[in-house]
């Protein structure tokens, strides 16, 4: 039995190993990937290079899974195909054997044979490293140009406009996406584009690339010229047929296949943009899935029959909301413009007045209905009728059948199926459960919606602040603002929260903080024990202790201090963390008021759910690259923002220029100095969750950066539940939700006024309590003494100083 | 008070806190709730975690490091763990007593 070789490691590849697995768990199945990476959603790309989202979060599956699912991974290139004798020669000559084999080796960017196409700077939007190679150039290019302007020309052009290049579409012909779109669709998407900042340029064939080593613009065949020093080019697709076409298998434009997806020799199947079916090559993903059940159905001998599909497409830029589907013209057709809205919605029926297409452009409402038709060839007589029912229609009216997630190809059936079947209260977890939403996002409004729908009017399940009790974080400030209350003793005389497990206490003392601006009733038992002594628990029960190091800049004095501190008390381990602080660890309970005096340093917080660590690169002041004072406006956001405690733990940088040596990109709050300005990252995460944080706006000057990432915290501070770290909150509301809630200017001056009351009245300097503890045995046990302190005279001056 | 240990002061445990002491060899929390005092083993069983330093409510302790729970009166765990002992102890004229185990009893 030599099982099953997926050639191609795509989606499709990807997408074949999981139907054949949901059928069979037990046929032997090997995955050939060429590129050393696991399969990932190049549907994404867009949102990739739109610094939307990471290479990481693109990838469609974890290592784990192909372990757990018994598919054996092969990073190598299939270079022969020898279908008679079962076997494909990969890379390094050796043969693997095979029963059946599935090419889906996708498809190569076309690029057009123009004299200076190999140019550098000459780039095509494909893969990851296109993306990263476009990112590049865009930051430091005057002009770009793409070549084409079909679905992922406008998306790559919408792209390098975010990065703040100028940038012009060229199109061969005259209108945009011709083939999904008719002729008023088009040109309302044209007149679109300059909101966007993207130039389009029509009716121009580009007839050579300019330039001696690096490409300098366009010459167009009129013999017009177009400066550009970046060229992305997106003109089309070339399927990757050599290996099947060297196996002596029919190809055409692509690999022929049958119905069955089988190609023309019956060992060999073909899916994907390699694969040529009915005469079509398809380009888009939705097709993948279709193909992709079709040859496992195949493989599993169950009768199998692919008819084709009907071609969606879904414009993924921000600011312009465009669905086509099908055929953009047929024989009767029915238009609703509203120009006010800058709504258009067309519905197209064929010969025999079935559905054929439909273009949706500015209101997109009711596409998964006016998809299922034109599937189904739906006959139609009311054409302006079904389009307003289409406007109307609500997750109750779509068909089990009908496709909601394109990107995943998940239909409404499954999911409701999942949250009936596996108890699903939130859209979070539909979307983890059946990875509907899981690709571009921009299905999840429908997700929820269904989700209301089978819960019947009981919405969202929402998280509990105190789940014993079933009160959430909303109901239980409520309280708090209501009666006034000053601490966790009263909210849970008042409602009972934080009364039978405890295990809330802690988020009901921040609610309670947070509220009353820092001018509440502190409560210790309320408290986590790291919040009792101002020190981090152990496994050992000890603890570890770090002073605050703004910017994570030193002094050989203060070195000498932490080094002699360390010697006295018999530190365990002296180390340096990766928030760039000195961590003292091993530490007594009783050692610690002691210690404290001894350093003569605030505390740093690094125990609490507060703001912890600015991170700063030596920016303007040593780098020969720096463009920012990351040093000075690093040590002065820390300022601005410690002692103020936080949903979660709060980790900053300050870099001071894009190569970004203090890992902004990756903080909850990062600012990167750029060529006239700072920009403000929010949302960044590298621990157990890896994430790029959202680019919240760019500002002039490091004083308004500040000011705006003070706005976000304290809007974070205001609105993210208890635990919930600054990622999570903006994957929860969405960065425009946050935007609009930062950006606005009286909004923002209101969210820093809220600051500012906050942080006049928080706690300096914990580590005080050493001399003026809140309890005679704060720091001891019943039978201990804390060890006494020598008084450093100049211990307090030093501190204030500081 | 006969057979019982003195160990401390009541006021040097506050509200709904722990404070632990040695009671011959082995270390015991003493609690303090709205319904009294009550004192357990001071060694969460499953990675020898601090209780006197976890969250109280309910009568029940959870442990700081992996958030067991333990019942305050009993000692037992919430859950199909394993326990910790639990002590007797009485408060007079502010002072706090532990029921001196089997090895002190000549001490008490």
């Amino acid at each position: 039995m030599g099982g099953i070789v997926v050639i191609g490691g795509g989606i499709a590849g990807q997408s074949v190993c999981e139907r054949i697995r949901e059928r069979n768990p037990d046929v032997p199945l090997t995955l050939l990937c060429k590129e050393p990476s696991l399969p990932y959603d190049r549907v994404a790309l867009s949102h990739l290079l739109a610094g939307e989202t990471t290479r990481e979060q693109i990838q469609l599956r974890p290592a784990e899974w192909y372990d757990d699912a018994g598919i054996a991974v092969r990073f190598a290139q299939a270079h022969e195909l020898h279908l008679d004798a079962r076997e494909c020669v990969i890379e390094g000559g050796e043969a693997l054997a095979f029963d059946h084999a599935v090419v889906c080796t996708g498809s190569e960017p076309l690029m057009p044979p123009v004299d200076g196409i190999d140019l550098s700077g000459v780039v095509a939007f494909r893969d990851p490293g296109d993306c990263d190679e476009i990112v590049r150039r865009a930051q430091s290019a005057r002009n770009a140009v793409v070549i084409g302007g079909g679905l992922l020309g406008l998306e790559a052009a919408r792209g390098i406009a975010a990065l703040g290049c100028p940038v012009t579409v060229v199109h061969l012909v005259d209108r945009l996406m011709e083939r999904q779109l008719d002729a008023g669709a088009a040109e309302l998407l044209l007149a679109a584009m300059p909101a966007l900042g993207v130039d389009v340029r029509l009716e121009a064939a580009t007839a050579a690339i300019v330039g001696d080593e690096r490409a300098e613009g366009l010459r167009f065949a009129d013999g017009s010229e177009l400066e550009a020093d970046l060229v992305v080019v997106s003109i089309g697709i070339r399927p990757q047929v050599e290996l099947a076409r060297a196996a002596g298998v029919a190809v055409e434009r692509g690999i022929v296949v049958d119905d069955r997806m089988v190609t023309s020799h019956p060992r060999a199947l073909a899916v994907g943009e390699c694969a040529q079916h009915r005469g079509t090559v398809y380009g888009l993903v939705a097709p993948i899935y279709e193909q992709a059940a079709a040859a496992a159905d195949t493989l599993a001998e169950r009768a199998s029959s692919y008819d084709g599909s009907v071609q969606s497409a879904k414009l993924k830029v921000m600011g312009v909301d465009l669905v086509a589907i099908g055929q953009a013209s047929g024989a009767r057709e029915v238009v609703a413009a509203d120009a006010s809205s800058g709504s258009y919605r067309t519905l197209v029926v064929d010969e025999q007045g079935h559905a054929a297409g439909a273009v949706l452009l500015g209101d997109t409402r009711g596409h998964e209905l006016l998809l299922e038709k034109v599937k189904t060839h739906e006959p139609v007589d009311d054409l302006l009728a079904l389009l307003v029912e289409a406007g109307e229609a609500s997750a109750a009216d779509l068909p089990d059948s009908a496709q909601v997630c394109n990107c995943n190809g998940v239909c409404k059936g499954a999911i409701v199926d999942a949250i009936e079947s596996k108890g699903l209260g939130s859209t979070q977890e539909v979307v983890a459960v059946t990875r509907a939403g899981a690709g571009c996002g921009s299905c999840k409004p429908l997700v929820k919606e269904i989700l209301m729908l089978q819960r019947g009017g009981l919405g969202e399940e929402p998280s509990y602040l105190c789940p014993c009790r079933k009160q959430t974080r909303e109901q239980l400030a409520a309280v708090v603002r209501e009666r006034d209350l000053g601490s966790v003793s009263e909210l849970s005389e008042a409602c009972g929260a934080g009364r039978d497990c405890g295990t809330c206490k802690p988020g009901l003392a921040y609610l309670v903080s947070q509220v009353q601006e820092n001018r509440h009733r502190e409560e210790r038992h309320a408290r986590f024990i790291n919040d009792r002594v101002h020190a981090n628990i152990q496994n050992d029960g000890t603890f570890s202790v770090v002073p605050r190091i703004r910017g994570g800049v030193t002094s050989p004095d203060e070195l000498r201090r932490i080094a002699d501190v360390a010697e006295r008390h018999g530190v365990r381990m002296v180390k340096i963390t990766g928030g760039q602080r000195i961590d003292l660890l091993g530490l007594r309970k009783e050692q610690l008021p002691a210690v404290w005096e001894e350093l003569g340093m605030p505390s740093g917080h690094a125990y609490a759910k507060a703001v912890r660590t600015v991170k700063t690169c030596v920016g303007t002041d040593f780098c020969r690259f720096g463009l920012g004072d990351a040093i000075g406006v690093g040590i002065e956001l820390e300022r601005m923002m410690e002692g103020l405690y936080t949903p979660h733990k709060v980790k900053s940088a300050v870099s001071g220029c894009p190569r970004n040596c203090a890992e902004s990109y990756v903080k909850d709050i990062g600012l990167v100095a750029v060529d006239g300005g700072w920009e403000v990252y929010v949302g960044g995460a590298a621990g157990g969750t890896v994430r790029k944080g959202d680019l919240l706006d760019r500002m002039d000057d490091s004083e308004s950066a500040i000011r705006l990432a003070l706005a976000f915290l304290q809007h974070y501070r205001e609105e993210a539940e208890y635990l919930e770290r600054t990622y999570a909150y903006i994957e929860r509301v969405g960065i425009e939700a946050v935007r609009d809630a930062v950006l606005d200017p009286s909004e923002q001056a209101r969210l820093i006024e809220r600051y500012a009351i906050a942080k006049a009245a928080a706690d300096p300097d914990p580590w005080l309590e050493r001399r003026e503890p809140v309890h005679p045995k704060q720091f001891a046990e019943l039978d201990t003494e804390p060890e006494p302190i020598t008084p450093i005279d100049d211990a307090l001056t030093r501190q204030e100083a500081w | 008070v006969n057979g019982f240990l003195r160990v401390g002061r009541a006021d040097d445990v506050p509200m709904l806190e722990g404070r632990t002491v040695m009671l011959g060899s082995r270390r015991v929390a003493i609690f303090r709730t709205p319904d009294g005092f009550h004192a357990i083993g001071a060694v969460c069983p499953h990675a020898g975690g601090p209780l006197a330093d976890g969250l109280v409510a309910d009568n029940c302790v959870t442990c700081p490091l992996h958030n067991r729970r333990f019942d305050l009166r009993t000692g037992t765990a919430i859950g199909d763990h394993e326990g910790v002992e639990a002590h007797e102890v009485v408060v007079l004229d502010g002072e706090l007593w532990l029921r001196a185990p089997a090895e002190l009893e000549q001490a008490a």
